[in-house]
């Protein structure tokens, strides 16, 4: 029972995954994109959780932790870089 | 004693060390002298064996060179190979005497010549003595070098190079053909030694190989001795300083094709073919070499004109003497001269020809010209080489009392009982021969009395000659009075010759007709009373004055013959028409485009593979112990297959590194159901940085030509790209399907803790087991980034440095 719960989760991820990426490539503005890549990032962490519960193991955490982290720092990346159109600011006299 | 045989080949090339020190330290002393001691040592060295040799004994001697392969030099001395000794050393001693008076010791760079001909003279040795198939080959292409450096040796001039590059490519093309003749040979037999060879021809003939060694050999021995076609390196290699001309393009090298055919006779002569080729294409360039000597004006390229004629002459004997092997007794007929001929007219061109071309020299020096058109006259002011130009040419022609009278009418018999037999055709054919012979043999005498008379006798015109004409010094004259007092002697002695000479030569051509060299019992008489040959010179000789004579009125025909049907133009094209074809043909497809490379490789890729799979019916698809596919796999491929057609679709090249992004992810996520979160940790974080660099690099994009817009279409790249992915599938499919080997993880499963203490399967192969791979993919990123850091800063510095040179 539980299994089959678990696998329609991660199923309905993947559609959500798809619809995104659906944003992504149609998003009519960058920002739209970057959005939309950030919630790829979040929804294939969740299905990377459920993953690990559907083989029952341990070794995905730092995955997910990972996934977080880079999902964020992305994200923070793009904007930036949308914002300013540079990702690393160099000093005046560099 | 033995070994002292073989080392006697060598004694010019060691010879040849000590030179440039003997003229960089003796300035005084022309070099020559020193040289000159070198030939007449050999001389009498080879002198000692003629009695022994002339009994039929033989000599050989061998001296171990790559022993595990069976290569060695051994030197053969038996009749042929003596003569031919005695003729390199002999002329060869003459020539360098003859060298010494003109070539200037101070304007000359005597030590590259000397070198060269010393060179020349040991490869010419090895030639003519080697047992070996090896050996004699290695020598063969070092008189080929040797004799381009000769040709070259004024390496100012345009022509010597041009000369002695035409002679290179020809010999050496020839050259190549005969090594594949000799290891065909030598697979026949089983044997390099030609010796063994020739003692198993008989079991040689019906072998597959056999008539291919034998085309193979006599291309080498064509191209060498300048027959129809080859013969066109010959008039070039002119180019050459005279003693050269006279040493290589008459007496020595030219000849080494016709001591091939000798030597080889013996193995080939069963042949119909080589009967065929030898003796049709002798008689050929025969005619063709003297029917083209008028039309030249250079002295010295009617006389190179001249020696492809006689060279076609002995070769077309060399032929006469295969048949022989055909003919039962032919010991007892008149058919038994062709060899002995052959051999004996060998000698007498040595003589004749090697005087004519250093009367050609002397001209030259003494006049400053050798256009023939300008000479005249000359006979009072150099009556001596006037005497050794007439004698040298009269023998040339074939009259009495000079050599060349004897030999050809020997030829005349020869050719005459060619047309006797009925065989193989011959008696339709072979019809032809004497007659061709007949005609070629007025325009040998009508070339030269050209040669003679027109030099020597005539007006004299001081004012065409960019020197004021003089008798050459006494030094110069020698080596070719010499050979003209040869000339006449061999006339006056002919058994002697025959007998010391030629008879142990003829034996060893024809070792199926006799036994030993007293077994031939061909007696030379300058009368042999009224045969139809005297007739024929009478007729040669009647003939040959009275086109003479007429000769101004029809040399123009000559001018008629086209010059684009010439050999000479053919092989300029073909040089040429190769140079700028392959130079096509590189560029048709070296474009310089990665893509049209990438398309070939990708291409010959799915070429090779899936025709392998299919000549091996290595293909096959089973989906035995495959694990069942479950729903979100599904939807994951769906993702995976979206981003990628987005990347291949993309308008902008942002959607594509999106895409991209998304693919890289996805496997991630495949990673994660496959079992693998240590890969999918690190495809996480390596696909963020690998997109985080596109975006740097689609931002530092120039902003010209920078036009966004879809990747054009086009179908031959469709093709290959599904064709190299259902390869891929293909062969991904095949190779699951047909596992052999179970797989080894079993012992790594095993042994992960008890034997490295770690829980991780994977961190421990990467560190432990196979520790190896990762220590040297840590080497490559470290390479990488160091390659990054030295691109960007050495960059800026070259333009710093641009900067402060301007």
């Amino acid at each position: 029972m539980i299994e089959n719960v678990l696998l329609l989760a991660l199923a309905l991820f993947s559609v959500s995954i798809a619809l995104s990426l659906y944003r992504v490539i149609r998003g009519p503005s960058m920002p739209d994109r970057a959005i939309a890549l950030d919630t790829i990032g979040i929804n294939l962490l969740s299905s990377i959780a459920i993953v690990s519960i559907v083989l029952q193991t341990k070794a995905y955490l730092e995955a997910i932790l990972i996934l977080g982290i880079l999902a964020f720092i992305g994200t923070i990346a793009f904007t930036k870089y949308i914002e300013r159109g540079v990702i690393v600011e160099r000093k005046s006299n560099d | 004693m033995f070994l002292l045989q073989v080392l006697y080949i060598f004694i010019p090339m060691l010879a040849a060390i000590l030179v440039p020190f003997l003229y960089k330290s003796i300035k005084n002393i022309h070099t020559g002298w020193f040289v000159l001691a070198v030939p007449a040592t050999l001389v009498i060295i080879y002198a000692s064996y003629i009695a022994k040799v002339a009994k039929g004994e033989v000599f050989q001697a061998e001296l171990p060179w790559i022993p595990s392969l069976d290569i060695s030099v051994v030197s053969y001395l038996d009749g042929l190979s003596l003569l031919f000794s005695l003729l390199i050393t002999g002329i060869g001693s003459l020539v360098v005497l003859y060298s010494i008076f003109y070539l200037d010791k101070h304007k000359e760079k005597l030590h590259n010549f000397y070198v060269y001909l010393l060179l020349f003279m040991s490869a010419m040795l090895g030639v003519v003595q080697s047992d070996h198939l090896i050996t004699l080959y290695f020598f063969w292409e070092l008189t080929s070098i040797s004799s381009f450096l000769l040709i070259g040796y004024w390496y100012t001039r345009d022509a010597s190079r041009f000369g002695a590059l035409k002679s290179m490519m020809i010999t050496v093309g020839g050259g190549l053909m005969m090594l594949g003749g000799f290891i065909l040979l030598s697979i026949m037999g089983g044997t390099y030694s030609i010796r063994e060879l020739i003692v198993i021809a008989p079991d040689l003939v019906g072998h597959p190989l056999f008539t291919w060694s034998l085309v193979l050999l006599l291309l080498g021995a064509f191209t060498k001795s300048a027959q129809f076609p080859f013969y066109i390196w010959l008039p070039d290699a002119m180019e050459a300083p005279t003693p050269v001309s006279a040493y290589l393009h008459s007496a020595t090298m030219v000849k080494a094709g016709l001591y091939l055919v000798a030597r080889f006779t013996p193995i080939f002569a069963v042949s119909e073919l080589w009967v065929w080729l030898v003796t049709g294409v002798g008689l050929l360039t025969l005619f063709w070499g003297s029917f083209f000597a008028l039309k030249q004006t250079d002295l010295k390229g009617i006389l190179a004109f001249s020696t492809v004629s006689q060279l076609g002459l002995i070769m077309s004997l060399l032929g006469g003497g295969a048949v022989a092997f055909h003919v039962n007794g032919a010991a007892d007929l008149v058919f038994k001269f062709a060899a002995f001929a052959a051999i004996f007219h060998l000698i007498n061109h040595a003589t004749f020809k090697g005087s004519l071309f250093m009367i050609a020299g002397i001209i030259d020096h003494e006049t400053g010209t050798r256009d023939i058109r300008k000479l005249g006259g000359l006979m009072s002011i150099m009556p001596l080489s006037f005497t050794v130009a007439a004698i040298g040419s009269f023998s040339m022609a074939g009259l009495p009392p000079f050599n060349g009278f004897l030999s050809k009418e020997m030829f005349l018999s020869a050719m005459l009982a060619l047309n006797e037999f009925e065989l193989f055709g011959f008696d339709t054919w072979g019809a032809l021969f004497p007659i061709v012979a007949w005609i070629a043999s007025i325009f040998t005498f009508i070339y030269s009395f050209y040669f003679v008379f027109r030099t020597f006798a005539g007006q004299y015109k001081p004012e065409q000659f960019p020197r004021k004409p003089h008798e050459a010094p006494i030094g110069m004259l020698i080596s070719p009075m010499i050979l003209a007092a040869f000339v006449v002697i061999i006339f006056f002695i002919p058994n002697l010759i025959g007998d010391t000479f030629v008879k142990p030569a003829v034996q060893a051509i024809q070792p199926f007709l006799y036994d030993s060299p007293s077994a031939i019992d061909i007696h030379v008489s300058a009368w042999h009373g009224l045969q139809p040959e005297l007739f024929m010179t009478i007729g040669i000789v009647i003939i040959g004055v009275l086109l003479f004579v007429a000769l101004p009125k029809w040399q123009g025909l000559y001018n008629l013959f086209p010059r684009s049907l010439t050999f000479n133009n053919a092989y300029d094209k073909i040089m040429q028409g190769l140079d700028v074809g392959l130079y096509r043909i590189s560029r048709l497809y070296m474009t310089g485009s990665m893509r049209h490379y990438l398309l070939y490789m990708f291409s010959g890729i799915v070429a090779i593979v899936l025709g392998t799979l299919f000549v091996k019916d290595a293909f096959s698809i089973s989906f035995e112990g495959a694990a069942p596919i479950r729903s979100y796999q599904i939807i994951l491929i769906i993702v995976l297959v979206i981003g990628t057609a987005t990347t291949i679709l993309a308008k902008s090249r942002l959607t594509a590194i999106i895409g991209l992004g998304s693919v890289g992810y996805t496997v991630a996520l495949f990673f994660v159901i496959f079992n693998a979160p240590d890969l999918a940790l690190t495809q996480l974080v390596i696909e963020t940085i690998s997109v985080a660099l596109f975006l740097l690099a689609f931002y530092h994009l120039p902003k010209l030509g920078k036009r966004e817009e879809r990747m054009r279409f086009q179908l031959n790249r469709a093709i290959i790209s599904i064709a190299v992915g259902v390869m891929v599938t293909l062969i991904a499919l095949s190779a699951h399907s047909q596992k052999l080997i179970p797989s080894i993880s079993k012992y790594y499963k095993e042994t992960v803790y008890s034997l490295a203490g770690g829980g991780n399967i994977v961190n421990v192969i990467l560190v432990d087991y196979r520790g190896f791979d990762t220590l040297f993919e840590i080497t490559v990123l470290s390479i990488a980034g160091m390659a990054i850091l030295a691109m960007i800063k050495l960059r800026m510095n070259r333009k710093e440095k641009a900067h402060e040179n301007k």
